[in-house]
């Protein structure tokens, strides 16, 4: 691979890109996790569900400001590096885009202050509305960009006049056929992973001795929610891999590592696809299974790379993605049900198993980043699935500014990143609002900082 | 429809350009003058644009993101000739969005640094911004005269933010802090009046296309009230910046009235300039717009939820009126 602009144009791109999505899916998570500990507040009383409010409401902000620039980088990127695709697709991406902005980003960026500095100045229902509002707009948000991508990915609904797309129904644009399927898992995904991230940080609190009862209440939905979500994720998961067969056989050819079209394909647990000798080396596998999962007949037939000469995507990352993600996913289903099980006995707080889910607070965050290797860099070469190529839409900068512009960007966000995880340890180990509100009424304990965060004005 | 969808985008990219200056304005013009506070009135400044900033910033993607909805040859054109002031600026705005939420949360031995590094993202944010309006009122041309145009706005820019930071601190802050404000709105106000003036002197000498808009007979006379109203806006913040009494009295919101005042005028006169063009002298409105039919899915969402997002944005700063000291998490 040389550096050339394009290929530089699209690292760029995936960086910027693979750095947002990392808040994204913990904000549209958290944010109605949020909402649940707001409503047990509200309907019990039980002030326990407000401190882990404002305790998580913290680390949203926090989370949230990270989306929020990476996000509006993102959305200049389309025009610093395609121009072409918006010159060729506008027309379908930009009210797609459009829409996200008026309906979404204002809502979550207007109500995000009430949420964080009103509950001295609104009622606890303005103040839950607030929250419902935020949480609405982080799901709107997703709804729009997932709509423009599943377009990309399963083009519907538009005509072609002098190289441009033209709109012929915003219906069949906007709920195209691989939709349904990529908000739902999308969807999933960030719950599941916020449920680790919350589970995961309430084991550390716990292991180092800062817990109050409400990081065992946060504890407990964190497990509980993903013990459901996880085998919801991998049923929707097939689904959307069968959807993509239909639409897409060359992606899954990728997944699979299948070169020959044949029945009765094995399903390759493992193995090192090579694309010069069009093989897969070392493979283990069970035979029959690919043909069975993917036309639910032992001896279905299935496409082969082969088939799509040149039009293929590079086998190697996807397929490793694929892997990645799913097994991320059985382990997610393991501990969640592992756990869950302890809990119930009354068994959970040894410290093997709160080790065991604060390793799993960031697991999320693989599988999702795996899961979107696949699905993008399976549609390659493709932009627009069948219509549009990347390579077509490339900007003309040259390509010592793109490789200083791709560092600059890579120190920066390394930086944040590593900011954020430390700033998250340090905030863990602050001692819950329980432990010193009693110390404080025990013996006038004058904690230094107390679990709300630092003692000043308005700084969230 | 062909004709006035393309005129009505433009009307909005405009608006929510205007309206992005003056509120993400003053709070990277407040993020700049950090460096100047202690460390008590550093939080008083973050406790008065916490709640707003967020929803600030997201002015500027609803104009870049109706740019690009309805035309896409002229975002492309643009930001691909503007690269590098865009990198910049994102990098800017990147590093004092993080920045602002990372001071009050990270390790107190961090803090200084957040603190700093929020400074310096506006700074850069805000000049940036500069360069890319000077580029594009001088058409997108890369000639010595454009690029020392664009040098003038990259630090005329800054100074007006700082300016209406000032205005909103006047307004907001108590104590040392707003005494400090009105310190420094003396100071800036008159660099921000020269660089104003100048960039008013050197666009017609520099660009020939806006002085012969300007310089034609009957218009000329139609446009006086342009300058005429700027200058006595301007002047009404100088004799409220130097009468403690009207201070006092509670009028300091003049400040930050006439600095809109002063917005809304050049805009209205870059406006004049530029039309009927969207990139100067290289494509006009109608020719870079796109199908009418995206345009009109489009005009009907704008339609609704631009009004809705004006009346919440209003309720959200009713709520939050009023000195900004008492301003807490929870
Ligand atoms: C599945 C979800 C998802 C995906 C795939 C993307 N985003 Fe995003 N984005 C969000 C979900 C989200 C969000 C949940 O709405 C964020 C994250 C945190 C936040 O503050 O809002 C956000 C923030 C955010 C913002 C700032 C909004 C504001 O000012 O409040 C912009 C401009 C974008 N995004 C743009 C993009 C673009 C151009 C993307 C594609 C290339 C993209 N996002 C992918
Ligand atoms: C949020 C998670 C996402 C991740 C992690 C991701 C990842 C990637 C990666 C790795 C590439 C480079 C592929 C390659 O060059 O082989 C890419 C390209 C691209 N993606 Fe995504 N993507 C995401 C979402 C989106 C969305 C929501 C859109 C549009 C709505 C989008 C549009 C694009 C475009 C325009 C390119 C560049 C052209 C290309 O290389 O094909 N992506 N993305
Ligand atoms: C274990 C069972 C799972 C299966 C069978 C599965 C299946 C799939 C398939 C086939 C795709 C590619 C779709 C396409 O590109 O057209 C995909 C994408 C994706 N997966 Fe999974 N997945 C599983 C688990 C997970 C888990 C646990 C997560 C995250 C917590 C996750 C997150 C994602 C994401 C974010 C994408 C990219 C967006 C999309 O195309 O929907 N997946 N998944």
């Amino acid at each position: 691979m040389t550096f050339d602009p394009f290929v530089l144009a699209r690292i760029q791109f995936a960086a910027n890109i693979s750095f947002h999505i990392l808040f994204p899916t913990i904000t549209i998570g958290l944010c109605w996790i949020l909402m649940y500990f707001r409503t047990r507040f509200t309907l019990s009383g039980d002030k326990e569900w407000e401190y882990a409010y404002f305790f998580w409401v913290k680390i949203f902000a926090l989370t949230f400001a990270l989306g929020v620039v990476s996000g509006i980088t993102m959305s200049f990127q389309f025009g610093t590096n395609w121009p072409g695709f918006m010159e060729r697709a506008g027309n379908i991406a930009g009210p797609l885009l459009g829409y996200e902005v008026l309906t979404a980003f204002f809502l979550e960026a207007s109500f995000l202050g009430i949420m964080l500095f009103g509950k001295d100045r609104v009622s606890n229902r303005v103040h839950l509305l607030s929250t419902a509002l935020v949480a609405i707009g982080t799901s709107f948000s997703a709804f729009w960009i997932l709509s423009l991508n599943s377009w990309m990915q399963t083009p519907t609904g538009y005509t072609i006049e002098n190289d441009v797309i033209m709109v012929e129904s915003w219906w069949a644009i906007i709920f195209n056929p691989s939709f349904p399927y990529r908000f739902a898992h999308m969807f999933v995904a960030s719950l599941l992973t916020s449920a680790f991230f919350v589970a995961g940080i309430s084991a550390w609190r716990v292991l180092k001795n800062v817990e109050g009862p409400a990081t065992w209440k946060v504890l407990k939905t964190g497990i509980y929610m993903a013990a459901v979500l996880a085998p919801l994720q991998i049923f929707i998961g097939d689904l959307h891999g069968l959807n993509t067969l239909e639409h897409q056989p060359a992606k899954v050819a990728a997944i699979e590592g299948i070169w020959e079209t044949q029945r009765g394909a094995e399903l390759t647990l493992f193995g090192i696809p090579d694309q010069e000798t069009q093989t897969t080396r070392f493979k283990i596998a069970i035979p029959k299974f690919a043909s069975l999962i993917l036309t639910h007949d032992l001896d279905g037939e299935v496409q082969g790379l082969n088939e799509f000469e040149g039009l293929h995507p590079p086998v190697g990352p996807v397929f490793w993605s694929f892997r990645i993600m799913v097994a991320v996913g059985m382990l997610m289903l393991l501990v969640s049900w592992l756990v869950a099980y302890l809990l119930w006995r009354g068994k959970a707080d040894r410290p093997v198993v709160l080790r065991m889910i604060s390793v799993m607070t960031y697991s999320g965050w693989v599988a999702v980043l795996a899961g979107w290797y696949v699905n993008e860099i399976g549609r390659q070469p493709w932009l627009v699935y069948g219509v549009l190529k990347s390579e077509d839409v490339v900007a003309g900068h040259s390509a010592g500014m793109m490789m200083s512009t791709l560092i600059a960007y890579l120190l920066l966000y390394g930086f944040l990143l590593v900011s954020y995880i430390f700033t998250l340890r340090y905030l863990a180990t602050i001692p819950a609002r329980s432990i010193t509100t009693l110390q404080q009424k025990g013996r006038d304990f004058q904690s230094s900082d107390d679990a709300t965060g630092p003692k000043q004005l308005g700084g969230d | 429809m062909a004709y006035w969808l393309p005129l009505f985008f433009v009307a909005v990219i405009g608006f929510s350009l205007l309206v992005y200056i003056i509120l993400d304005g003053y709070d990277l013009g407040v993020g700049m003058l950090l460096g100047f506070a202690d460390d008590e009135e550093k939080d008083q400044m973050i406790a008065s644009i916490g709640p707003f900033w967020d929803a600030n910033e997201t002015w500027i993607v609803l104009g870049i993101g109706v740019l690009m909805i309805g035309f896409p040859a002229a975002y492309g054109l643009v930001l691909t000739t503007l690269y590098l002031p865009v990198t910049l600026m994102l990098m800017g705005l990147v590093l004092r969005g993080v920045s602002f939420d990372f001071r009050a949360k990270a390790e107190t031995k961090n803090r200084s640094m957040w603190n700093k590094l929020f400074t310096l993202g506006s700074l850069i944010a805000a000049a940036s911004q500069g360069w890319m309006l000077g580029a594009y009122v001088m058409g997108l041309e890369s000639s010595l005269f454009s690029y020392a145009f664009s040098l003038g706005i990259a630090l005329a820019l800054p100074a007006l933010y700082i300016m209406l930071g000032c205005g909103w601190l006047i307004m907001k802050a108590e104590g040392s802090l707003y005494r400090k404000s009105i310190q420094w709105a003396r100071w800036t106000v008159f660099p921000m009046g020269v660089g104003i003036f100048l960039i008013s002197i050197a666009t017609p000498l520099i660009s020939e296309i806006i002085a012969d808009k300007w310089f034609t007979l009957p218009a000329a006379i139609g446009l006086l009230p342009i300058p005429i109203s700027t200058m006595i806006a301007y002047a009404v913040i100088v004799w409220v910046l130097w009468h403690e009494r009207i201070l006092e009295a509670g009028f300091g919101w003049l400040i930050f009235v006439s600095l809109i005042i002063i917005c809304l005028m050049s805009a209205l006169g870059l406006a004049y300039s530029i039309y009927p063009d969207i990139v100067i002298d290289k494509m006009t409105i109608w020719d870079s717009a796109s199908s009418t039919e995206s345009l009109r899915f489009t005009s009907i969402g704008i339609a609704i939820t631009v009004p809705m997002i004006l009346i919440y944005t209003f309720f959200i700063y009713r709520i939050f009126s009023g000195k900004a000291t008492k301003l807490s998490y929870e």
